[in-house]
């Protein structure tokens, strides 16, 4: 009787077996990469606004304060985006005829307003609160990147659970003194290893197990 | 039902029986199915063809939903700032308001959460000495309504829609030729009026039109005991009860902790005064106050009195004269009437000036005058109970009030009729026919939340502003005038009642209502207005109309308004008196009917509101739908069932129910509950079924006897009603999940509790304990002081945005409720006696288990222990495999079994607390301890490097409770509330023999039995 399969079968199935877990792995990488990239984390992606409002010239180069447009920020969950007014603080007095500041007249005006495309958004499930983290000396910064260096901001970190988690699981690592907090430029000290340590201690910042219970961010 | 069954079952027991249902007395097959499934009949759906087509269509898309969800970018979302912000609100943390969400025109005191302009949450105001801070199902419910889709939206006539300037021109014209006649053919009908602003309306305009008549209708009048009230005070009055101050408390068909406003405080005082009776260090037994209740139909007061007896509506009567001595105690129905009346009789008379006799509204007026002779010959009067000048701005008797306008319009007297609230088309006694009377009237006008059985039936229909978006007042039950500000700009074209009145009024034609009530507030201050004497809470008077007026925003009420109560003097013919009810003459033959108002959707007023619809009805746990009550033995003598439909006919009248046999009912008497049957109203509201569409018993109520009635028949239709009732859902079987003990067993042994189960040693785990280095959150329910009025399922579903899965899906045992209300029956030992019952309520939230079984199980580790003992569901990782339900032992794991979240409709999206996750189907939940509001405490306290202080943290359910049954906080601060009520020899665990050891754990019912009735 002669063969079903010719010799070169074996081969062949050899490599079809070897194929298929190359390309199941591909799928795999190409799933990985692909959920871990900007274009689905948004890291790195500058989003178009509705007015070109640089982050650079107002907090970099003029040094406004975060605070002075992000008023909630030490209150609230919510660090709040400005009314028009804030915006009319200043621009009622300088540049009050720019072209590009029209949809701010504009806001103001009709009592109309400004639609900002978020940057930073977390999932629904996802309850983080600004004030809790600015509290316990956690720079503007450490999360957002040297905004007062982005023209247009955009995200700088994942904003993944795994992220987050890096420094819920080891705060010593992030935290910094809390007059720090809002100057972008901190650096920490390079002659002093324990800082994080001192400060989780003196500001009481809980415990790993605390700071990773579920409930903690979801509810 | 098996009637011998349950006999053998009773008759075999040792008096420590416990059951939930009478299918669970008479063990029937039915009920071991619900029994051992976990969620009753889901899998039956793969028989059914069609359900099984259903099921294979969801499962599909869901799979490839599944698929294609894992690749989906999160889409850009806006953030939209305020162009001015306002300065007070602080994006991102919530604004209460006090305010008031009125119920029957009377103020019920509450703040109102507001999320950036969005009103998401009722609790009561603490402060407020009308509710101590307690709230009822109707002012949580409250909110639900003012987003609801189904709202009148704009001005209609005669079906079209209109704008308000085209009714003010038709007005307009008409009130010129009424101006002429003096306002001879105008007539309001309103609902009950407390508000002080409005009564100065309706002054002026019947100066403007003198002729001009008011009219005041309520399906559920309390004229009775208003009479009687008046005849002893000598003044219109209401009655006020202290049950802080009673030691004996005996009700003749009266509710006070289940019915109305007032039952709010009076839940409290109540409750206070029975838990301080048990457990007040060195107390003695004298203190834990005794109630008898006398009743008909089964109430929550009934359940909680220390001895019930029940006796057919027209019976009681004859009992408050054998009570008060006057008459010697004839026969009644029920054979332990004579024991039972002489102790309760006895009792009264040893506690001279410490006793209370409680009428109810549904009884005619000789029994409020029988109960206020009693009180006065007691001593009970300026102690127990006061007579406080009445709130109602008008108090006629309703019935000769809407009699009269009938008649009116009958004789074509009516041009103009304006029906402000009211909806006595489908409320009003059948035999005034007031819908075909309507027709003759010239212009008819209706303001309505709702496109009603009324607004249909009139010419111009105008859509009213929901409370929390209106400008108003109302007094609360105590007399305490309360300011109603409101939470959001009007979503729809409604006005309040307030601007449609001014539009009578020339001087006030256009004004807002805030500048009306503010306008009344500031003379009011000036003692131009009203009368009142204002003054700030210590007694100085304030310094400005303005600071008043801030004063009465921020606190919620004005000061120094409260009903002064005075002592009457006594009116010795007060029993004798005539009466303004007039009650239908008991006459032989037939059943007895009894009305009484749905215990949630009312008098048909929240038929559309699908919370309260689905909300489990007290002691029946039937949602959804009416039922007609009967006794067990009248049961079995007409072969009735659960669920058979009976033609009710009486007087000549046809209507249809439901039956429901009801232990505890009194025999040869049935109730049935108005409010079900609407014929327009909102789509949650307008029955499915055809049948139902007969289940309006409005139609069976005559004006003679509004509340009780012989000569009912009753026939068999041969047809059945699918009910949806809870009562056996969520079972757990025969594990002695109440425990009670009477105030004597109690006090001589402390242990007795402890002994009724088995705790297993701390030792006995392989789990490794935890530690808690922070916080430890536990809970404490009270069993003693829990009235079952279910107002911490509201609270919770509103707070915890939970869905409404509607009445095919709680019958099949899916209903969403994080926290349950189990009423547990007990069999007294009396054999020939099946009614003689014991009621036990226990609320069952998430235990919170500290060896949780749920967590074992998930295999994906979405239900974990946080660090501070709580079992934490995670909505995102939970993949739906129902393990975790599966091996809950208490049931309280519910599952999205389909997407019960209305993500469509745009007016229900501002109603959620965006602090809660919005679960998707396929996705567990349960309580969660609100572990929203201790994030929002502990963050709080962290920011500013303090602990959490005691009774910050206050779940929904505790806070809503009106009789403070339900106690959280940190167990690992042994001077919490919480940790010294668990401390107490009445603690104990819900199943703890499973060595779950829950984190709620109950205080074990006390009751307080008279011996001699023992």
């Amino acid at each position: 009787m002669s063969q079903v399969f010719r010799r070169s079968t074996n081969i062949w199935s050899r490599v079809t077996i070897l194929a298929s877990v190359v390309f199941v792995s591909f799928l795999a990488w190409i799933v990985v990469t692909l959920s871990w990239s900007g274009y689905v984390t948004g890291q790195g992606v500058t989003v178009d606004q509705p007015v070109q409002f640089s982050h650079a010239h107002h907090a970099g180069s003029m040094g406004i304060d975060c605070r002075y447009c992000h008023t909630s920020v030490e209150e609230s969950p919510f660090a709040n985006i400005p009314p028009t007014k804030t915006c009319m603080n200043c621009h009622s007095q300088i540049w009050t005829n720019a072209p590009i500041l029209e949809p701010i007249r504009a806001s103001f005006r009709e009592n109309r307003p400004l639609e900002w495309t978020r940057v930073h958004d977390l999932p629904d499930f996802v309850y983080f609160n600004h004030s809790i983290h600015v509290a316990k000396g956690v720079g503007c910064a450490t999360c957002h990147g040297r905004v007062d260096r982005m023209p247009l901001v955009y995200q700088e970190n994942s904003l993944q659970m795994s992220w987050c988690l890096e420094c819920h699981r080891n705060p010593a690592k992030y935290v910094r003194p809390k007059d720090q907090v809002f100057n972008m430029a901190y650096e920490r000290p390079s002659d002093d290893p324990g800082l994080g340590e001192r400060l989780v201690k003196e500001y009481k910042i809980a415990g790993a197990r605390q700071l990773t219970s579920c409930s903690t961010c979801h509810r | 039902m098996d009637f011998s069954a349950i006999r053998s079952r009773l008759a075999g027991s040792d008096g420590r029986l416990y059951w939930r249902s009478l299918g669970e007395l008479a063990d029937t097959p039915a009920f071991r199915e619900y029994l051992h499934r976990e969620f009753p009949e889901q899998a039956s759906e793969w028989n059914d063809p069609k359900g099984r087509r259903e099921f294979l269509k969801l499962m599909s898309a869901s799979l490839a939903l599944a698929g294609v969800s894992a690749c989906t970018k999160q889409p850009a979302e806006k953030i939209v700032p305020y162009v001015r912000q306002p300065e007070e609100l602080v994006p991102g943390r919530p604004l209460f308001f006090a305010t008031a969400a009125p119920f029957g025109g009377i103020a019920v005191p509450v703040l109102v959460e507001s999320h950036e302009g969005h009103p998401t949450k009722v609790e009561g105001n603490p402060q407020h000495p009308a509710s101590l801070g307690g709230t009822d199902i109707f002012a949580q419910a409250a909110v639900l309504t003012l987003y609801d889709p189904d709202r009148l939206q704009t001005v209609l006539y005669r079906g079209e829609v209109r704008g308000w300037g085209d009714f003010l021109t038709a007005l307009k014209g008409m009130l010129g030729t009424q101006k002429a006649k003096q306002g001879a053919g105008i007539r309001f009908l309103t609902e009950t009026i407390t508000s002080p602003s409005v009564a100065e309306q309706i002054a002026l305009i019947q100066q403007a039109y003198p002729q001009a008549k008011w009219h005041q209708w309520d399906p559920i009048p309390r004229d009775a005991a208003r009479a009687a009230a008046t005849e002893s005070a000598g003044r219109p009055s209401d009655a006020i009860y202290h049950f802080d101050k009673a030691d004996v408390i005996v009700t003749l068909d009266a509710d006070f902790l289940g019915c109305g406003p007032a039952a709010i405080r009076y839940s409290r005082d109540f409750a206070d005064r029975r838990r301080a009776g048990v457990d007040a260090e060195g107390a003695d037994a004298a203190t834990m106050n005794r109630m008898y209740a006398i009743e008909s139909t089964p109430t929550l007061t009934g359940a909680k009195a220390d001895h019930r007896l029940a006796l057919r509506a027209s019976e009681i009567e004859a009992a408050a004269r054998a009570l008060s001595g006057s008459a010697p105690a004839g026969s009644f129905s029920n054979g332990s009437a004579p024991k039972f009346l002489a102790a309760a009789a006895k009792d009264l008379q040893a506690h001279r000036g410490r006793s209370l006799v409680v009428a109810g509204e549904y009884q005619p007026a000789p029994v409020h005058h029988l109960a206020n002779a009693l009180n006065e010959s007691l001593g009970n009067v300026g102690t127990t109970v006061t007579y406080a000048p009445t709130v109602e701005i008008n108090p006629t008797d309703r019935l000769s009030s809407l009699r009269d306008l009938v008649r009116a319009m009958d004789g074509g007297q009516v041009d103009l009729l304006v029906v402000l609230g009211a909806n006595p088309v489908f409320t009003a006694p059948s035999d005034l026919k007031f819908q075909e009377k309507l027709a003759k009237v010239g212009l008819a006008i209706s303001h309505s939340l709702y496109s009603d059985e009324t607004s249909t039936n009139c010419h111009w229909n105008l859509p009213e502003a929901h409370a929390f978006e209106s400008w108003s007042d109302a007094r609360a039950v105590d007399g305490t005038v309360t300011v109603i500000q409101p939470l959001i700009a009007p979503l729809y074209d409604g006005r309040t009642v307030q601007e449609v009145l001014a539009c009578f009024v020339d001087a006030q034609n256009g004004k807002s209502a805030h500048d009306l009530v503010k306008d009344y507030w500031t003379r009011a201050y000036a003692g131009k207005a009203g009368g009142w004497t204002i003054t700030d809470p210590t007694g100085q008077p304030f310094k400005s109309a303005d600071s008043l007026w801030k004063h009465v925003l921020h606190d919620g009420w004005v000061p120094g308004t409260a009903a002064n109560s005075q002592r009457p003097t006594p009116n010795a013919q007060g029993a004798q008196s005539s009466t303004s009810s007039p009650q239908a003459p008991t006459s032989s033959g037939g059943l007895e009917i009894i009305f009484r108002p749905d215990p949630t959707i009312w008098d048909g007023r929240f038929a559309n509101n699908g919370w309260l619809q689905e909300l489990p009805k007290p002691l029946t746990k039937i949602t959804w739908d009416p039922t007609a009550w009967i006794g067990m033995k009248t049961a079995e003598q007409y072969r009735l069932r659960d669920g058979d439909i009976v033609e009710l006919r009486y007087r000549g009248n046809v209507a249809k129910l439901p039956i429901a046999i009801m232990p505890g009912h009194p025999e040869a008497s049935v109730t049935v509950f108005m409010g079900y049957g609407r014929k327009v109203t909102g789509r949650v509201g307008t029955p499915a079924e055809d049948v139902a569409k007969d289940f309006d018993v409005y139609r069976l109520r005559t004006s003679d006897a509004l509340w009780f009635g012989s000569g009912l028949e009753i026939v068999k239709t041969g047809g059945t009603y699918v009910i949806a009732r809870t009562q056996e859902h969520h079972l757990m079987e025969n594990r002695n999940p109440v425990r009670i003990a009477s105030l004597d067993e109690y006090r001589k042994d402390p242990d007795v509790i402890a002994r009724m189960g088995e705790k297993p040693p701390k030792t006995l785990t392989m789990i490794p304990e935890w530690t808690y280095d922070s916080y430890k959150w536990g809970m404490s329910i009270d069993l003693t002081s829990c009235t079952g009025c279910g107002v911490c399922t509201i609270a919770c579903q509103s707070e915890n945005n939970i869905a409404v899965v509607g009445k095919d899906q709680v019958n099949r045992g899916r209903e969403m409720h994080w926290i349950r209300v189990d009423h547990y029956f007990k069999f007294k030992g009396n054999e020939e006696d099946a009614n003689d019952l014991e009621t036990y309520h226990q609320p069952v939230p998430c235990m919170q288990c500290e060896n949780a079984p749920c967590e074992l199980v998930c295999p994906v580790g979405a239900t974990t222990h946080s660090a501070e003992g709580l079992n934490d569901m995670v909505y995102n990782r939970c993949v739906g495999t129902r393990y975790c339900s599966n091996n809950c032992p208490y049931k309280v794991r519910r599952f999205n079994f389909l997407l019960y979240q209305d993500w469509e409709t745009p007016s229900l999206e501002p109603l959620r607390n965006p602090d809660v996750t919005v679960r998707s189907r396929g996705v567990m939940e349960k309580c969660t301890y609100c572990v929203q509001r201790i994030n929002y405490a502990r963050i709080d306290a962290k920011r500013h490097d303090r602990r959490i202080a005691d009774g910050e943290v206050v779940p929904a359910c505790a806070a809503a409770c009106p009789a403070d049954a339900i106690v959280f906080g940190d167990l690992n601060d042994p001077a919490s509330r919480v940790a010294k009520l668990k401390a107490l020899e009445r603690d104990y665990g819900l199943l703890e023999e499973l060595n779950t050891r829950p984190r709620t754990t109950y205080l074990a019912a006390i009751r307080n039995p008279n011996p001699e009735l023992a």
